[in-house]
């Protein structure tokens, strides 16, 4: 039934970390460097295809109830922070410049790269990875497992 | 027959070709009003130094809310579709 080889599991091993913290730094850094919550929600849905490759055979049940609830999270999050900047108009950016939670101002030119930085966008791009992530690895899951629950 | 489609698949690569002649100079688009005001103003008035993400989620964010839509959709319809043969399979 284990059919996967001892290399794979290894390298997986090994993977884990390293994909994860590539993952969360693409997101977290969005308004600063390429990236943002799609980008790196598609890095942390990888780990997870990574994950049911190696190791579908160990998994008890489907673990597909947490990957729901997440990604219902992010997108809640998502419209509410859209809600809350109703203020003037939806999606307004109700943090930026304001030196408080990610409120530090930004001038025309190169900048230090800051992360305290562009109001709601850091916290949409959050909302976003987890969404992006959850939404992912729900669909890996769900077409992986099938075979996986079929095979005696 | 294999003449027509020879002929046909050359009369695409022509006109490609012809296209991609006409086209204007890369990176020098006929309109930049947009550019030049996300480019002066995103900075300071988003606070993001990554003027793409302040395009995609502040001044275009109801883009970026259809795009996330989609894929909710996408991993609901899997969700429902799936989840009967998953469950099916474990109870026989």
């Amino acid at each position: 039934m284990n059919d996967v080889s001892l290399i794979v599991k290894v390298v997986a091993y090994i993977l884990i970390v390293p994909v994860f913290i590539f993952g969360s730094y693409v997101i977290l850094h969005g308004h600063l460097s390429p990236g943002g919550g799609f980008a790196g929600g598609a890095i942390l849905a990888t780990l997870v295809a990574m994950l049911v490759i190696t190791f579908r055979d160990d998994f008890k049940e489907n673990p597909h109830e947490i990957f729901s609830i997440l990604e219902c999270i992010g997108m809640i999050f998502f419209i509410l922070l859209a809600f809350f900047g109703l203020s003037s108009s939806f999606f307004h950016n109700f943090l930026v410049n304001l030196n408080g939670l990610f409120g530090k101002p930004v001038h025309f030119g190169v900048n230090p790269g800051y992360l305290n930085t562009a109001g709601v966008i850091p916290l949409m791009n959050m909302a976003v990875g987890i969404e992006v992530f959850s939404a992912l690895s729900l669909i890996v899951l769900m077409l992986s497992m099938r075979y996986g629950g079929e095979r005696k | 027959m294999k003449m027509a489609r020879v002929v046909t698949l050359a009369l695409f690569f022509v006109f490609l070709l012809i296209t991609s002649l006409a086209m204007r100079p890369f990176g020098k688009p006929s309109n930049t009003g947009m550019d030049d005001y996300f480019i002066q103003n995103g900075q300071a008035q988003t606070g993001s130094n990554n003027i793409v993400t302040s395009v995609v989620f502040d001044y275009r964010g109801m883009d970026t809310l259809g795009e996330a839509t989609v894929l909710f959709a996408a991993a609901s319809g899997v969700l429902l579709i799936f989840q009967r043969a998953v469950t099916g399979g474990k109870h026989e």
